[in-house]
């Protein structure tokens, strides 16, 4: 084994995996809290374990394993309960509530920390706050690099790995066993209640699973980018699927990419620009983190700002031609085959307006200019009188089965006939003859 | 009047409650309590406005503003380590946070609760990429920076306390100034708007005195914990009323309350690091609050709907048992046939027989009760409140449910004389007093 | 039959165990404000049940105590003779749709699947099978062919048909739903509401929070007239009188009133 690999194998392999497992684990959890709309929860309890785990940890005196567990999830159970007492006894919103409720148990923590420091206990604040994964380095001697998956090995590898792992394990458990009850308690409690899925008990057991994905993770990201980790991945995946299932497995991918990107880009990337040393890696896990989500957010093809705009856009675009069809189409039945551009620019409403949708439609071959002005082609004839069919259609229907009257259905009518495609086309015939409500005779339907 | 030769360390408390515990001790206790005024005038509008964990982003965001600002300051050539480019520094990166909160809003899918998470864990992180570059780059000097985390107040000069007490100043003032809008906006916004008030300008105004005092907290409390200044004093404040105003003098009292006895309590103990004692302090008096206050306290809630189901527990098992006697026509009604009349469990009906007969309302003798005169009288007023506060509902339903507030306790189970005799006459009036009604006369007989 | 007029003073049933929802005395308040004042009826099994009453009449607070969704000072509620936790799979509910989060990542078909919930209980799968019922289900609202649009892209009235495809997904023998036609177009309502009649004719007992007093003759079979208590109850044809309408609605019902009526001389 050479070198490099064997540096990698001691100081980058094993917080690579831990940086992987975290950012998974919380990204399973933080899917149920953004859809719950409870992201700062993720915040209050990941500060709010802190007095756990340190009380677990000046009683057990261990820093890993059990004790610091049951106290990290204690504490957020506490957190929650407190939440809910201070929101229903202040009459204030969750946020303030939560905003009431984890500074105080995070001084706490912190105090009680101090108290440990006094006792020469080794737990840190900087810890807390942004991880040391740099830390988690596997311990090998030559000998046991040639059989890494000796039991000698492994008991090298750090307790806090075993930890992640063992988190991950719980976290996938639970969401793959109880999706179903997840989902339905987060999409509507009182049915969940209702069915026998008691949506408090369910909101209890996500507050300890983030608890114990917080501790967990505490060694990889700290206590505050730990939110990133649950926050920005189930967000990006949300931009981009309206599918839960889907939304799960993008998130995974996600998190995935965000711990092995941002671990690249501190570790080696740093070095590489001239920086001495690695960057923080949290830090550049939460800030990766971010960059994917404001990538999701600008360019997601469904709910990215790009998108939305184009959409948007190409929607006003259709919307000013099919008006100005429809207008020329109903000038011509009143035998005015050719309206002058100041007539159109009225009837449209801006001029602006007007003289975008005649270039489009002459350049679509569907109107023409004429020396006073602009007229159909055959072929917008043909497309006007789709549009007028519709419009009129939509207008009987609106006034048949909807119960309008006859003169406020216009303007609903003008809105709905641009959506033609969807259900137009399978509104039933008046039974008036093919007259719609105002008298104007509805062109044949072409097939 | 002599006083009991105190021992040291209640010396050292008096010492340091009277502000006689040296220069520093002194100056950081003016500071935390002018700080803690502050945090409770402007976080009290912040809350109403629903915007209090803004400042919890706000604080996390201004963290790679205090590293940016040291970093070209110290690229400049000049002291990184100034307050004077730090805070300017911490402001401006955590506006900067607050408008992508809103950015991310807009596009719909973001709820603002993961926007506010994203941001602030993300900002958070730039900030501690930028501290590791400080701290590995040559300078090496970034000690000062790490205290913005947990906050330093041991380390408060003269100047920073003046600088905060400026700041308090400033918030009393501009919200002084602007009481009647803010409260108006912050009521009903779209209302306030069309009545002229220029709703955009006194939220920008709001968002900036949170800003002030975010910024002047960082040092004082530690970004982590900043937000706690803003937030905990008014909630306890709201905990004791329901007037703005008094909200208001409540909320800076136990701000100042909070930042007085959190300095004083680490000057005292060793060790206990000031910012967190602080909100700690505040913990502590929100805790009393929820427990003590007497309209929303749990004691009070707790006793109130006690006394609520055992009135109507007792209500009802009087009013049953006049029922029962009057419709088998002799005084003695089993404990079943009681349970079957109210539909309730016998064991509740047993206990609340035994609580009427000690009460001396119930005379019982082997699995049957009886009214007692005393029980009798009480069961025929309350039948009859009963019967009137029916038909009340009944005839003047359009008033009823919205109009008349009854409340708990003074509906049907302890009608006062005066709400009876008004619907008795308002009854009266329509010719609508039930038939069946406990006769009065007897009734005042009883009663007497 | 209950009689037409309140008798409330002697009006406590036995727990009558073919009665799908006996209530006693049962009594509900908000802080120290009560909603819902000493409430005793019970419903009749295979009838169409309407709640009315004016806002603030504690109508969804009726259903929701029922269900033990928010807890009551006093009282009980019984189904078929027992309390709610043994006849739970009995009992479907249809929630408000305004209560729900519609840009929830779900399809119509999932939200329907979510009615099997219940049967299929905790921790284990939703099944092959239990997605074709949910399909079938949607296919009797006719909502199959929308049954993979994620539901912020339905209609109003879509959405509302996938709620009644869950609850009979839920195949219950009694449901409470609030406010069914609420903001739903007049083909839907005329879907829902043969829907609701199929539901009675298998026997099935449906009770709905109703605010249109125009429709309750044709739609329902009895009627719960709720203001704080119950000012009466029972069939239709006998309870929803003039004078009862007027002791539910007191003044505010006269404006109402005089339209409808106006209305009905109009019509014939």
């Amino acid at each position: 084994m050479n070198d490099t690999l064997a540096t990698f194998v001691r100081v980058d392999l094993v917080p690579l995996f831990a940086a992987g497992a975290a950012a998974l684990s919380c990204a399973l959890v933080g899917n149920f809290l953004v859809l719950r709309r409870e992201s700062m929860l993720g915040d209050a309890i990941s500060h709010a374990v802190l007095p756990g785990i340190v009380a677990a940890f000046l009683v057990a005196d261990t820093r890993a394993g059990w004790p610091m567990f049951v106290g990290a999830a204690a504490a957020g159970i506490i957190a929650v309960l407190l939440v809910e007492l201070v929101r229903r006894l202040g009459r204030v919103e969750s946020g303030a509530a939560m905003g009431v409720v984890f500074p105080v148990m995070f001084a706490a923590g912190v105090v009680l920390m101090e108290r440990a420091a006094a006792r020469h206990v080794d737990l840190d604040a900087s810890c807390v706050l942004y991880g040391q994964l740099e830390t988690l380095t596997w311990d090998l001697t030559p000998d046991m690099l040639r059989a890494p998956l000796s039991s000698e090995a492994l008991g090298r590898v750090p307790i806090e790995f075993w930890m992640l792992l063992g988190s991950l394990a719980l976290v996938s458990a639970v969401v793959v066993l109880g999706f179903k009850e997840l989902r339905v308690a987060s999409f509507d409690p009182q049915l969940a209640t209702s069915l026998g899925f008691s949506s408090r008990l369910i909101s209890h057991a996500l507050a300890v699973l983030v608890a114990v994905v917080t501790v967990a993770s505490f060694k990889a990201v700290g206590s505050i980018l730990v939110v990133a980790m649950l926050v920005c991945p189930a967000a990006t995946a949300r931009l981009i699927t309206d599918r839960l299932e889907v939304q799960l497995w993008l998130s995974v991918v996600v998190s995935i990419v965000t711990a092995g990107g941002a671990y690249a880009l501190g570790a080696f990337g740093a070095p590489a620009v001239g920086l001495p040393g690695s960057v923080n890696i949290a830090g550049s896990m939460a800030l990766f983190a971010g960059a994917l989500l404001a990538v999701a957010a600008v360019a997601s093809p469904t709910h990215g700002v790009l998108a939305r705009h184009a959409r948007r856009r190409a929607l006003a675009t259709r919307v000013s031609e099919e008006d100005l069809v429809g207008t020329l189409y109903r000038a011509e039945e009143l035998g005015t085959p050719v309206l002058a551009m100041d007539t159109l620019a009225q009837l449209m409403g801006g001029t602006d307006r007007a003289t975008g949708a005649v270039r489009r439609a002459v350049a679509a071959g569907i109107a023409a200019r004429e020396a006073r002005g602009v007229t159909l082609t055959d072929a917008g004839r043909e497309f006007g009188a789709g549009i007028i069919r519709t419009h009129r259609l939509w207008e009987t229907y609106l006034v048949e089965r909807a119960g309008l009257r006859a003169d406020h259905v216009h303007d609903p009518a003008e809105v709905l006939e641009h959506a033609r495609t969807e259900a137009g086309d399978r509104i039933d015939p008046p039974s008036t003859g093919p007259l719609d409500p105002h008298g104007h005779p509805i062109p044949d339907g072409s097939p | 009047m002599t006083l009991p030769a105190p021992n040291p360390a209640w010396a050292d408390l008096l010492d340091a409650l009277t502000l006689q515990r040296g220069y520093t001790a002194t100056v950081v206790t003016l500071g935390t309590t002018a700080l803690g005024i502050a945090g409770g005038i402007v976080g009290t509008f912040a809350l109403l406005r629903k915007r209090a964990l803004m400042a919890d982003t706000l604080a996390h965001a201004s963290l790679p503003g205090v590293a940016g600002a040291f970093m070209i300051a110290t690229a400049l050539g000049a002291s990184g380590k100034s307050l004077a480019v730090l805070l300017p520094g911490a402001a401006i990166s955590g506006v900067l946070g607050v408008l992508l909160v809103h950015m991310l809003t807009r596009t719909g899918r973001i709820r603002p609760d993961a926007a506010m998470a994203v941001v602030l864990s993300v900002t958070f992180g730039l900030g501690v990429v930028l501290l590791s570059v400080i701290q590995k780059s040559s300078s090496g000097q970034q000690a000062g920076l790490s205290t913005f985390i947990y906050g330093q107040t041991a380390a408060m000069s003269r100047t920073d306390v003046l600088v905060i007490a400026c700041a308090a100043a400033v918030a009393a003032v501009v919200i002084g100034l602007i009481l009647k809008e803010l409260t108006y906006a912050s009521f009903d916004r779209s209302h306030a708007r069309v009545s002229g008030i220029p709703v955009g300008g006194i939220d920008l105004t709001l968002m900036a005195l949170v800003v002030l005092v975010t910024v002047v907290a960082l040092q004082a409390v530690g970004l982590v914990l900043a937000v706690a200044i803003l937030v905990i004093p008014p909630v306890t404040a709201r905990l004791w009323t329901n007037r703005l105003r008094r909200m208001l003098a409540l909320s800076a009292l136990f701000g100042a309350l909070g930042g007085y006895t959190g300095a004083v309590a680490s000057a005292v103990f060793e060790r206990l690091p000031a910012g967190s004692v602080i909100v700690l302090a505040s913990g502590g008096l929100l805790a009393i609050s929820l427990i003590a206050a007497p309209n929303r306290g749990v004691v009070g809630a707790a006793w109130r709907s006690a006394r609520l189901r055992h009135g109507m527990a007792r209500d009802h098992a009087l009013r049953a048992l006049y029922e029962l006697a009057d419709r088998s026509g002799g005084p003695w009604v089993s404990i079943h046939e009681l349970a079957e009349h109210r539909g309730a469990s016998p064991r509740s009906t047993r206990w609340i027989t035994r609580v009427l007969s000690l009460t001396g309302y119930v005379q019982r003798n082997a699995g049957r009760a009886r009214l007692t005169p005393r029980g009798e009288a009480d069961a025929k007023r309350i039948t009859r409140n009963h019967r009137l506060w029916e038909q009340y509902l009944l005839t003047f339903a359009d008033v009823a449910p919205t109009h008349v507030d009854v409340s708990a306790d003074h509906a049907e189970h302890a009608l006062g004389t005066d709400i009876v005799a008004h619907l008795e006459r308002a009854l009266a009036d329509r010719g609508a007093l039930p038939d069946r009604l406990p006769d009065h006369t007897e009734l005042e007989g009883a009663g007497a | 039959m209950n009689p037409p007029t309140p008798k409330p003073f002697d009006a406590h049933p036995e727990h009558d165990p073919s009665s799908p929802v006996s209530i006693h005395a049962l009594t509900v308040a908000y802080h120290r404000k009560p909603v819902l004042w000493d409430v005793d009826l019970d419903i009749h099994a295979g009838r169409l049940v309407a709640v009315v009453g004016p806002n603030g009449a504690g109508k969804s607070t009726l259903i929701r105590a029922c269900l033990g969704l928010i807890p009551s000072a006093t009282g009980n509620v019984r189904f078929w003779g027992e309390p709610y936790r043994e006849q739970r799979r009995r009992i479907g509910y249809v929630p408000q749709r305004d209560e729900v989060d519609w840009d929830f990542p779900v399809s119509a078909l999932d939200v329907a699947a979510m009615g099997r919930y219940a049967q299929i209980g905790w921790f284990r799968r939703v099944s092959r099978a239990h997605k074709d019922a949910a399909r079938a289900c949607l296919n009797r609202v006719g909502m199959l062919d929308y049954a993979d649009r994620q539901i912020a892209q339905l209609s109003g009235g879509q959405q509302q048909r996938v709620f009644l495809a869950r609850a009979l997904a839920q195949e219950a023998d009694l449901y409470f739903m609030d406010e069914p036609l609420a903001g739903v177009d007049a083909a839907t309502e005329r879907a829902i509401v043969e829907i609701l009649a199929k539901l009675r004719d298998d026997g099935k007992t449906v009770v709905c929070v109703h605010h249109d007093l125009q429709t309750i003759e044709r739609y329902f079979d009895d009627v719960i007239m709720l203001n704080m208590r119950v000012v009466a109850t029972g069939n239709v044809a006998d309870v929803f009188t003039p004078d009862n309408l007027r002791k539910t609605y007191g003044g505010r019902l006269t404006t109402l009133d005089r339209a409808g009526h106006a209305l009905g001389t109009q019509g014939g």
